[in-house]
């Protein structure tokens, strides 16, 4: 092919420079970690319980997550309603949403004093609780519930429209779509999803943070928080985090395995199709479905919306400040992370290997932002005080978090501006950032706008190194709303939340709406 | 007999109206530009669509509001006819049962129509082991199997190359003929609706512009077929 003939340019051995810069920065801290971790390893009570509590929590949250995602997203898959394409975006919103606010919303309805707790109380019956393992579970949840509904959609949607047709034809009962239809995609589906949210759900902290703690209710990453900040035990630390990778590997492996078997459909969007075999009451069942799955996404946001706004005007000086240093911080690393993934998109389309994303996203996600904290923390140590650069090592961290979300939407994109953009600039004769700038970057503006919106969104709402690294007066505002949390200031912690989910949701948007409106205007 | 009796649906901006009568045994090519009504022709006379207007009658009886899977006609797409997990045997089979619990008599029959499409030792293979030319062999013995006296073809052999495609169509007008079958079939190329069609429809805009018997059409074309000669 002419296109593989050509030799790479500048652009490209810039990706080549970023893949090996990414590798680095993950593998450098994972080497120190293993340099420092106490040897011969020897594990306490407390850490086995911690490695039990991380695996029952994740297998527990990932079954919930499925069970409840199942009929939330068959009953989207065969219902056309007004207002459908709304919800379905609406109902990925938590994806966005900081954990800690996330958490909070969730307190504001199950919590003691919650609308839940509340209603129980008012017709006689016992409060619940949501501190300890069902707290920990009910959130991960309400975190990945969008993302299993939305696997599931897409497998229902990859299903031609003919073929459902063809079943209306032969005139499939509801037995049938089950068995032809439903069967075979949950078979092909369930699995790797499960998997993927397991694996997000091993590298959980922020929410057990919050809802869990103490000796029954702690994850392995919360251990290696509890070890660095409170016993400054760096060599345990070092070890609960080889503990952490082996458990994230051995999930990535089994995930990604599964997940790359997986076919994935064409967008939400498509209106539903005829459903054969069609009655009543799953017509009813269907209704039920989608809107407990919307309450249960949207009344905590609207809890957080709701009790946050009184106290929004009188906000300490230092939320204000803290969220100064947020927005920085996540406009830094949405730079840093476009800056890595722009030219490793590039270079991925060029040499056509979409395998080179995958092996990228495996690294970042095997070893948790956590983890290569811990490691930076122990390399900077030797040489700067650490503390002294907690936002810079925050910043490059969640830029890394970021990167696999960006280039899973960078490279399809490329590669088809490759295609056809690339082809034309070539025959024309255009090289260099004429051919980058005139023919391969109007293609990606859409998806670079929306990557760089979740790099924003997830910096925005990070609270995981910053914790191990800040001190008092400079935090970021998650860790600000945490330390009001803690001092029991709820009502600053609720305007704090209300303002960072504000301005989280605000950086999505503005950065997603400026990718389409330069690439409307090409 | 097929009537289609002041049929009409508007649609997306787009409105289909035309009133057409197709004989038994009759096989009817409809032909016509891309958004020309063809696909949206052939769903409502399988019932994926209700017109706004109108009525379809099948030997005098008004069938405009039956369900699909009661209508006297099986179909056959250009994709996606096929359960990529179930067998060869088991896709024609739905055609008789679709929870395939068959009785032997029913299981003698999917055989017998793997064989009239030459697939007959083919049964246990998946789908996505078969070339493009046996998955098209595999929909239509199941179209066959379903035994309606109708057929509604909607561009099935598009995605096949020019010789498997004629012989496809030589496969089916022979079977078709044998069986006694009405057929009308939505395609692209007047070649293709030659070698299998008696009779051609064409469509522009929404409207049946021409309504001719395929023999003799090129010695003495209306000049709306021009552009497809």
């Amino acid at each position: 092919m002419a296109s593989r003939a050509r030799p790479l340019s500048v652009i490209h051995w810039t990706g080549a420079a970023m893949v090996a810069l990414v590798v680095l920065c993950v593998l450098v801290p994972l080497g120190a970690v293993m340099a420092r971790a106490d040897w011969p390893p020897s594990l306490g009570p407390g850490d086995w319980a911690a490695i039990r509590f991380t695996l029952l929590q994740a297998a527990l949250s990932a079954l919930f997550s499925l069970a409840l995602a199942i009929p939330v997203a068959r009953a989207l898959a065969r219902r056309s309603f007004r207002g459908r394409g709304a919800l379905v975006t609406l109902m990925g919103a938590p994806f966005l949403l900081p954990v800690i606010v996330a958490v909070l919303g969730l307190l504001a309805v199950f919590g003691r004093a919650g609308w839940l707790n509340d209603a129980l109380a008012g017709v006689g019956l016992g409060r619940i609780d949501i501190y300890g393992l069902q707290g920990v579970v009910l959130a991960h949840v309400f975190l990945n519930l969008p993302l299993a509904v939305r696997l599931i959609l897409q497998g229902w949607q990859a299903n031609p429209a003919e073929r459902m047709r063809l079943a209306t034809a032969l005139g499939f009962s509801a037995r049938e779509m089950r068995r032809h239809f439903e069967g075979p995609l949950l078979r092909a589906v369930l699995p790797g999803a499960g998997l993927l949210i397991f694996l997000i759900c091993t590298t959980s902290f922020a929410v057990a943070l919050i809802l869990g703690g103490g000796p029954r209710a702690t994850t392995v990453e919360l251990a290696i928080y509890q070890a660095f900040r409170f016993d400054f035990d760096l060599g345990r630390a070092a070890l609960l985090g080889l503990i952490q990778v082996a458990i994230c590997v051995t999930a990535g492996v089994l995930a990604f395995g599964a997940i790359r078997r997986q076919e994935v459909g064409a967008g939400l969007d498509r209106p539903a199709l005829p459903w054969p075999g069609d009655r009543a009451w799953a017509r009813l069942f269907d209704a039920a479905a989608i809107m407990a799955a919307a309450l249960f996404l949207l009344l905590p946001m609207l809890a957080v919306a709701l009790k946050g706004l009184p106290a929004l005007p009188s906000l300490p000086p230092q939320v204000w400040a803290a969220a100064l240093r947020s927005i920085f911080l996540a406009l830094a690393s949405t730079m840093l992370a476009v800056a890595l993934a722009l030219p490793i998109a590039l270079l991925t389309a060029r040499l056509a290997r979409p395998g080179l994303v995958e092996m990228l996203a495996f690294l970042t996600i095997a070893v948790s932002p956590l983890v290569i904290g811990t490691g930076l923390f122990i390399v900077i140590r030797s040489i700067a005080n650490p503390v002294a650069l907690a936002l810079p090592v925050t910043g490059l961290v969640n830029a890394l978090v970021a990167l696999p979300f960006i280039l899973r939407a960078l490279v399809p994109a490329a590669i088809t501006a490759e295609a056809t953009q690339g082809r034309l600039a070539d025959a024309l004769g255009m090289g260099g950032l004429a051919r980058l700038r005139h023919a391969i970057l109007p293609r990606l503006a859409r998806p670079l706008g929306f990557g760089a919106g979740l790099a924003a969104a997830f910096s925005m709402g990070d609270l995981g190194v910053i914790a191990l690294f800040s001190m008092p007066g400079q935090g970021t505002l998650p860790l600000e709303m945490y330390r009001l949390m803690g001092a029991y200031r709820t009502d600053d912690a609720q305007g704090a939340a209300l303002l960072l989910m504000a301005l989280t949701l605000g950086l999505f948007w503005l950065f997603d709406r400026g990718g389409r409106l330069d690439a409307a205007t090409r | 007999m097929l009537q289609l009796d002041n049929l009409a649906l508007t649609q997306d901006g787009f409105t289909l109206s035309l009133s057409a009568v197709v004989d038994r045994a009759a096989r009817v090519a409809v032909l016509g530009p891309s958004g020309s009504g063809k696909s949206t022709l052939l769903s409502l006379i399988a019932g994926f669509l209700q017109p706004d207007l109108g009525r379809i009658l099948w030997d005098g009886a008004d069938i405009t509001e039956a369900v699909v899977a009661a209508r006297p006609m099986s179909i056959l797409f250009q994709d996606g006819n096929l359960f990529p997990h179930l067998s060869v045997f088991d896709n024609v089979a739905l055609g008789l049962r679709p929870d395939l619990r068959l009785s032997p008599d029913q299981r003698d029959r999917v055989a017998q129509s793997l064989n009239d499409v030459g697939l007959g030792e083919m049964g246990d293979r998946r789908p996505a082991t078969l070339s493009g030319g046996q998955q098209a062999r595999v929909g239509l013995a199941r179209l066959l199997l379903r035994d309606r006296p109708l057929a509604l073809l909607d561009e099935p052999f598009a995605a096949l190359d020019p010789g498997l495609r004629a012989e496809m169509l030589a496969l089916l007008k022979s079977l078709s003929e044998r069986r006694g079958l009405t057929l009308i079939m939505a395609c692209h190329d007047l070649r293709d609706a030659e070698r299998l069609c008696d009779r051609l429809w064409l469509l522009a805009d929404g409207k049946l512009v021409l309504d001719a018997p395929m023999a003799g059409l090129r010695d003495a074309p209306d000049p709306v077929l021009q552009p497809w000669l």
